[in-house]
């Protein structure tokens, strides 16, 4: 008897879910197991004994052969347990849940602030093609794209909170807020809100508020050119021109016919957006010291913390996987060739 | 449309303002550091063996005897009163300070020193090898360690002056934990090590509030500390590892002290009001070593010549401003017993006759791993660019930390830019990391500078090392280490350079900071703000 089709759909979800991710994790595993760089001296450090260090070796499996060694990883994380990190001695799950919720506050208003902005900038810009809007939304994305992020993070700190005072400096919040209220989200302006505690919230809001436009603009930059390049093309289109000789509005020609037809391709766009957004940018993170999971995958890549590291390409993994499906679901949504 | 647009920026503007944070100092009585904190891998003193978790520990826990806030460089008592060595110079027996509270409450007992030093050697981590010099084992630490009263005796195997097992002792590792407290919380077997990696239990003037890993590090006062509670009723170190916001941090007044900054961001500050610079000596030295299992620097006139072929004024005078000074042997300038002799300079014509009268075959081309940070890189592109003078190319290979020393134990390197920093304050800690070797064998690893660059010292050399270990005379005893610096100046395949400096930018209302010559004397219990 054949499987109802939702069932095969979810089964084939699961499955493709289940491959990608052991494919992401063997990858990650063998290129950690081959690096240059001593796991065990990570944890004992440079001046210990040969058999303090023979023991640890021993504790974390290394002299099994490296599928053997996989194999016992693969085991652990079928039972949710990523291991302990080396470099502080604590569950990775731990770290994660305290990492990732800073990088998901961070990069959901970063990718809010650049759809807010990017997306009307390149109609814009493409409605008004050559103008001087057109003109300015492309000086916006260059900037965007060339300059440093370390150079225009550390100009902004200069500017905004060390000349002007508008924005907190680095941190989550300020010093004397820290745990005020209780973690439930693990998202400060969250947390703070659920509690009701507004002095919180206006705190955590004015530091996160420069880090977020910062990744907001390097998302803006993105976006607009792409929704200008989209909309340049629906707007040459034919049914286009029909619109306009059947006297519709312009308003209505460009949001409710052109970009209308957008709405798929930018969907993917900002789907990709947030998730290298969500992946943590790690530079952004160590300028505003924003306890992210950027920097925390590359502290521990460098140190070979491999059980952090792995730690946190599932959850890197498992954000791609589930953006790609919320993509694919909105498709549907807007698209009914797609159902 | 003027006016609605004006209306709206005007809102944006006030909006923003109304977000702005408030930029008061901080509160009399709250200590703010910004630093960078990542190091840390575990805060219980029985692991605890980086820089950080080093000045965590010595504001939380106190050992028998230590070199304190007060003078940095006298050993004092602590939480023993009085000591006594035996005749026979094996055995010390410490009397205990009435009254001393760990943070929980409960009075330190002997039972705790006892328990302390058993919990270190028996799990085994990195720095257990500083007690375990004395000759305890698992097996037999209940021997050596033993208490009755407030009397704890304790026995060592092997030939040590006196002020060697009272430096071992005044370690890190050495730090009494609240035995009660730690076993309570044990799980598995793991005599509290979890437990005590969020949380403190020692007698120090401070009480961990929260810890989270290269995020922040808060402290409380130790209301009952047997030397006064702090003035500081917290110390909040916020993690930041980079030091051009930490100076925007200290500018702004959101924190007392900042700890990371580079030259050029020290400079910046000179003439910042309200803002001052302060510098504290350290105990670590710098150098570049050859590895004796590459032919091409086997030669002894190769490492003479180096000597030569480094640009030690240069590099101080610019690259290195303020943090660094030329020192070159192996024990720090500020210690009893260092060798503060300059006799190298720069030299390259002398560097060449040297080469050119051994017949030394030129060029000589070999790697110079460095680590990927300020100012090591810096420093390794002077050395290549000096070295060229005399014909020996450097190729610089930059990698991690963990990279570095990676290849480094291995002996797989060819030369090497590193540093080195005393794990306890005697002089042999680095003497026998500089000028002994016991078994020169790929299997025989020791983590020394010796046997890292495949070098057996000469046979003399390291019996003087061994003599000045167990020397009963003080003054004769430093006078071996001085004779031990200056050998190696002379015959040693590897060149010292500079010690390091630490700058410390720091609010001018605060008073009292203690930053001695390693991190285990980071002090915060006497700071004031006026």
């Amino acid at each position: 008897m054949p499987l109802p089709n939702w069932l095969r759909t979810t089964l084939l979800t699961l499955g493709s879910i289940a491959v990608t991710l052991l494919g992401l994790l063997f990858v990650t595993f063998v290129i950690g197991r081959v690096m240059p760089i001593d796991p065990v001296l990570a944890i004992v450090g440079e001046r210990a004994s040969q058999s303090t260090y023979d023991a640890v070796f021993q504790e974390l499996g290394l002299d099994k052969p490296l599928i053997v060694q996989f194999g016992y990883y693969i085991w652990d994380v079928i039972r949710l347990d990523f291991g302990t990190s080396l470099l502080n001695a604590r569950p990775v799950s731990e770290d994660l849940a305290r990492v990732f919720p800073a990088t998901l506050e961070l990069a959901t208003l970063g990718i809010f602030i650049g759809i807010v902005l990017g997306v009307p900038l390149g109609v814009v810009a493409a409605v008004r093609k050559g103008s001087w809007i057109d003109q300015v939304a492309r000086v916006v994305a260059l900037v965007g794209y060339s300059m440093p992020i370390f150079w225009l993070g550390l100009m902004g700190l200069l500017i905004f909170y060390g000349i002007l005072g508008w924005v907190g400096g680095p941190g989550r919040v300020g010093i004397f807020y820290v745990d005020v209220v209780p973690s439930v989200t693990g998202m400060i302006l969250i947390d703070a809100a659920l509690d009701g505690n507004w002095d919180v919230f206006k705190n955590a809001f004015s530091h996160i508020i420069l880090p977020a436009s910062l990744l907001g603009y390097y998302s803006l930059a993105y976006i607009s050119r792409m929704t200008r390049s989209f909309m340049l093309e629906q707007l040459s289109a034919e049914y286009i021109t029909t619109a306009r000789v059947k006297g519709m509005s312009e308003w209505d020609v460009v949001w409710k016919h052109a970009f209308k037809n957008i709405r798929v391709q930018l969907i993917t766009v900002i789907a990709l957006s947030y998730a290298n957004l969500l992946e943590g940018s790690v530079l952004t993170e160590i300028i505003f010291s924003w306890p992210g999971i950027g920097s925390y995958i590359t502290t521990a890549l460098l140190s070979a913390d491999m059980n952090a590291v792995l730690g946190g390409t599932v959850v890197v993994g498992l954000i791609f996987i589930m953006l790609n499906i919320f993509s694919d679901l909105l498709y549907k949504v807007f698209d009914p060739r797609a159902r | 449309m003027f006016t609605l647009r004006s209306t709206l920026a005007s809102a944006c503007i006030a909006a923003t303002l109304a977000m702005s944070p408030s930029l008061a100092e901080t509160p009399s009585d709250v200590l703010v550091v910004a630093q960078n904190i990542d190091d840390i891998v575990t805060i219980d003193p029985a692991s605890a063996y980086e820089f950080t978790s080093g000045e965590y520990v010595a504001n939380t826990y106190d050992t028998l005897v230590r070199y304190d806030a007060m003078d940095t460089t006298v050993l004092a008592p602590a939480l023993a009163t009085e000591w006594s060595v035996d005749a026979a110079n094996k055995t010390v027996a410490f009397t205990l300070r009435d009254g001393v509270k760990f943070h929980s409450g409960n009075p330190l007992r002997g039972a705790d020193v006892v328990g302390s030093w058993t919990r270190v050697v028996a799990l085994d981590k990195a720095p257990s090898f500083i007690l375990t010099q004395l000759g305890w084992t698992a097996d037999n630490i209940d021997e050596m360690v033993t208490t009755e009263g407030n009397a704890v005796t304790v026995r060592y195997e092997g030939d040590f002056a006196p002020s060697f097992v009272l430096n071992v002792l005044a370690a890190r590792p050495a730090s009494i934990v609240d035995m009660e407290t730690v076993m309570a919380n044990e799980v598995d077997g793991d005599m509290g090590h979890a437990w005590m990696n969020k949380n403190s239990a020692g007698t120090g003037p401070f009480k961990l509030v929260t810890y989270r890993p290269a995020e922040i590090l808060t402290l409380e006062a130790h209301a009952d500390y047997y030397q006064g509670a702090p003035s500081m009723s917290r110390v909040v170190v916020q993690h930041n590892p980079e030091g051009a916001s930490q100076r925007l941090q200290l500018v702004a007044g959101d924190v007392d002290i900042a700890k990371n900054l580079d030259p050029n961001q020290v400079a910046g500050l000179t003439d910042e009001e309200g803002v001052r610079i302060e510098t504290y000596p350290q105990a670590a030295v710098h150098w570049i070593s050859f590895n004796q299992k590459v032919d091409a620097l086997t030669d002894p006139a190769v490492w003479a010549a180096a000597r030569y072929l480094v640009d030690y004024e240069g590099m101080a005078g610019s690259l290195l401003d303020g943090q660094m000074k030329v020192h070159q042997a192996f024990w720090p300038d500020g210690f009893p017993g260092a060798l503060t002799d300059t006799p190298f300079s720069y030299d390259p014509e002398k560097a060449k006759q040297i080469l050119a009268d051994a017949g030394v075959q030129l060029p000589i081309n070999v790697t110079l791993d460095v680590i990927s940070a300020t100012p090591f890189v810096d420093m390794a592109q002077s050395l290549q660019s000096s070295f060229a003078q005399a014909g020996i190319n450097l190729e610089i290979v930059a990698g991690t930390g963990a990279q570095v020393i990676t290849k480094y134990r291995a002996r797989t390197h060819e030369a090497m830019l590193l540093y080195w920093g005393p794990d306890f304050m005697d002089p042999h800690s680095n003497a026998k990391a500089f000028a002994f070797n016991a078994d020169n064998s790929d299997d025989k690893y020791a983590s020394t500078t010796t046997w890292r660059n495949a070098w057996m010292p000469p046979e003399e050399m390291n019996a003087k090392a061994m003599a000045a270990l167990g020397e009963q005379d003080p003054d004769k005893r430093l006078g071996m280490y001085l004779d031990l610096q200056r050998e190696t100046q002379a015959e040693a395949p590897f060149v010292i350079m500079f010690q390091a400096i630490k700058q410390v930018a720091m609010r001018d209302n605060i008073k009292g900071f203690v930053n001695g010559a390693t991190s285990d004397y980071v002090f915060y219990r006497l700071v004031e703000k006026n």
